[in-house]
């Protein structure tokens, strides 16, 4: 609770994105009423009809800026929120939909739509940092529902948010799983993607593909060469770490120069 | 004619009712409605919701990444994206799968049938039918109801995560099989619960069926997956109560999408009749006889008879088909014996395949087309909710009419109700498909 004695307002927004984030949020059964009971659920259109204008102490935002209308509203977003929070890779990273980033967006929009001129899309697909500055960016496609629990309380009690930043690697080791690389000379992104999800791919013999994006000091260009070595092709590595996180930096940089100040 | 044709032009000095962002529907829609002097002059649902594109950004793609990319446009039904993929790049690739991962996949959608039905009816659409906001208000007044409907959810959403690793974009399934499959055991851990989600449901059936439902008929085309020996989830060929019957590969002979101006998504018509309903109503009027006996007669309990021509009691028919997902989850699990390989491996070779499933919220086509080396070279998908936008807009032009006495904010309220019958998911229909061109 605020030192004036209100419950804290949420607000949840949306971008392009599949909704599963948000959705994240109404899949914490055991505690949805107790979360709806402690805040105030301002603005979230998936689950309610009430829609209340800001200022709002939380501002959770999925989905990645595809759109002029979008680039605009994220400005209005970031004026209203005390702290904003990306949830997911769409909004911290641009989401899958940022493979339109090296491709003729124009031709994709052809493709997909009879009448492209009634379409009005940005060539890029951008995460929400490149628009305004950011609190915290929770990782995952989707989020992991605890990491968002534990986020909201600890924004709400002013705490800094207990999320690991190491790699998926320590998850796996956890569990006990057979290293898929090592033992099956299976490309695994888990080297470099951060912990959160448990390790679900290896503990079902299949290599990580980074739906958590790079972890903190990934060496992605080092897991690429090794990829090589293991015997996929160029393509194969490039398609590996163009995907749900392609778009961040550490994944990137596998096939490009840093950007020129 | 469609009612847009039957319009008269628009005239100044209309009085408007604006729906800016559509609560409770997965991602975004807008509704208008213009009236002048007691009429509706113009209607229009929109979808702003931004074009994601993946039809584009699929080629070039390995088949086998196709699953994970395409459970990425909804995060409500991600299996049903899975499945329609994995099955339509299964027929391209001459792929069969084993007897035990049918019964699996089958299962599996059981589990993402009963969480997004109990969202829908307890957490999207209820709420409307008590007047309140949100699930939230509902469960001031109603405690019990709305834990009960996370405990079924919860239950849903457990089926998928034994199976799949996690609820939203669960990670096991793939073109073959599933990189891992259940032991007998870890299924048959679900099976109290699922005993008590069976009773749990039949009681969502004897509260929906409580509601009051405006009186409102209209006089569909219902298309659904249509099965032989079962209730159709994952297989079967396309049929209507119009005689429409054809495989899944004739899908595009007989659907076509007409891009319209105020929206992104596209609006699917039967070429030779217009618009249709896909979604829980068209698979209990289609289907009715296969479902199971305790369905069926919880069915016949809420005196829920096919034909049903109200929409509004879609409501009761996702529960009725929650009551089936128990049940046959329970069967499935019963007979599993794990399959010798989890998967089978497909070998790529140049081809095209199409697969129709159907999602919660109503018929999904996929088409592919693969080349020599297993990279996608085209791709197609038709989500239920683009099929529903057209015969949604229709309801409306119909359902407006007869609340033009009521004020603004009543007016929007009831129209959204009316739309949330379909459980749009808005995401999904913002990325379909390449369309044939239509010029004149
Ligand atoms: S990050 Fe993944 S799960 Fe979250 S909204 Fe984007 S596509 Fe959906
Ligand atoms: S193992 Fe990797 S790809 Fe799989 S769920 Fe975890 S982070 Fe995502």
């Amino acid at each position: 609770m605020s030192s004036d004695g209100r419950k804290p307002r949420i607000a949840v927004f949306k971008f392009a994105s599949c909704d599963g984030c948000q959705l994240s949020l109404l899949d914490a059964e055991d505690e949805l009423l107790a979360v709806a009971g402690a805040v105030e659920i301002a603005y979230f259109p998936e689950a309610s009809r009430r829609m209340e204008k800001g200022p709002y102490d939380i501002a959770l935002v999925e989905g990645s800026i595809t759109t002029h209308h979008d680039a605009e509203a994220i400005q209005r977003i970031r004026r209203q929120a005390k702290t904003l929070v990306t949830i997911g890779a769409c909004a911290t990273a641009g989401g899958i939909q940022a493979l339109r980033n090296w491709h003729d967006t124009a031709e994709w929009v052809r493709l997909v739509y009879a009448k492209p001129d009634f379409i009005s899309t940005l060539k890029t697909s951008t995460p929400v940092a490149e628009h305004v500055p950011v609190d915290f960016e929770l990782r995952g496609c989707p989020i992991n529902k605890h990491q968002l629990l534990e986020l909201i309380s600890a924004t709400l009690a002013g705490r800094r948010p207990n999320i690991p930043t190491y790699s998926l690697c320590i998850e796996c080791k956890r569990r006990g799983n057979i290293c898929v690389m090592v033992a099956a000379g299976t490309p695994c992104l888990g080297p470099v993607t951060q912990a959160g999800c448990g390790a679900l791919c290896p503990s079902m013999r299949r290599g990580c593909y980074g739906c958590f994006g790079p972890m903190e000091n990934a060496n992605a260009p080092s897991l690429a060469s090794q990829f090589r070595v293991l015997g996929s092709s160029r393509d194969e590595v490039e398609r590996a770490f163009r995907s749900y996180n392609g778009w961040a930096w550490p994944f990137r940089k596998v096939f490009e120069e840093a950007p020129k100040p | 004619m469609t009612p847009a044709d039957s319009a008269p032009a628009v005239t100044p000095g209309v009085s408007r009712i604006d729906v800016p962002v559509l609560a409770r529907v997965e991602g975004e829609g807008e509704l208008h409605i213009r009236t002048r002097g007691g009429r509706i002059v113009d209607l229009k649902l929109s979808i702003p919701e931004p074009p994601r594109l993946f039809e584009g950004f699929l080629r070039g793609r390995h088949f086998m990444e196709v699953p994970d990319i395409t459970a990425r446009i909804c995060g409500i039904c991600p299996i049903a994206y899975q499945m329609s993929s994995i099955h339509a790049l299964e027929r391209a690739l001459g792929v069969e799968a084993h007897p035990s991962i049918r019964l699996l996949r089958r299962l599996f959608y059981c589990g993402e049938w009963i969480e997004s039905h109990v969202l829908h009816i307890f957490f999207l659409h209820l709420p409307d039918f008590l007047g309140c906001q949100d699930a939230f208000e509902v469960a001031a007044k109603n405690a019990d109801a709305v834990r009960m409907a996370l405990r079924l959810k919860k239950l849903g959403n457990g089926i998928v995560r034994v199976m799949g690793g996690r609820e939203i974009h669960p990670v096991s399934a793939c073109v073959g099989g599933f990189y891992r499959v259940p032991r007998k055991e870890e299924l048959e851990a679900l099976v109290p619960e699922l005993e008590w989600a069976l009773a749990a449901s039949l009681q969502a059936v004897s509260l929906t069926a409580s509601l009051e439902f405006p009186d409102f008929e209209q006089d569909y085309e219902f298309v659904a997956l249509s099965h032989p020996d079962e209730y159709a989830l994952n297989e079967g060929r396309i049929v209507s109560n119009r005689g429409l019957n054809v495989d899944a590969a004739e899908f595009e002979e007989h659907i076509v999408e007409q891009h319209v101006r105020h929206s992104n998504a596209l609006h699917s018509v039967i070429r030779e009749r217009g618009s249709y309903m896909v979604g829980p109503l068209a698979r209990f009027n289609l289907n009715y006889a296969q479902l199971t006996e305790k369905a069926r007669r919880a069915a016949e309990q809420a005196r829920l008879k096919p034909p049903v021509r109200n929409p509004f009691r879609s409501i009761v028919a996702r529960a009725v088909e929650t009551v089936f997902a128990c049940e046959e989850a329970l069967r499935l699990i019963a007979a599993y014996e794990p399959p010798p390989l989890p998967r089978v491996e497909a070998r790529p070779r140049p081809a095209t395949g199409a697969a129709a499933t159907e999602a919660p919220r109503g018929l999904l086509y996929h088409r592919y087309s693969v080349d020599e080396n297993g990279l996608i070279t085209e791709a197609r998908i038709v989500p239920p909710t683009a099929q529903n936008l057209r015969r949604m807009e229709e309801d409306l032009w119909s359902y407006v009419p007869g609340l033009l006495g009521l004020d603004s904010a009543q007016i929007a309220w009831r129209a959204e109700m009316a739309v949330r019958n379909y459980d749009p998911c808005i995401s999904c229909a913002t990325h379909f498909l390449k369309l044939r061109r239509e010029d004149g």
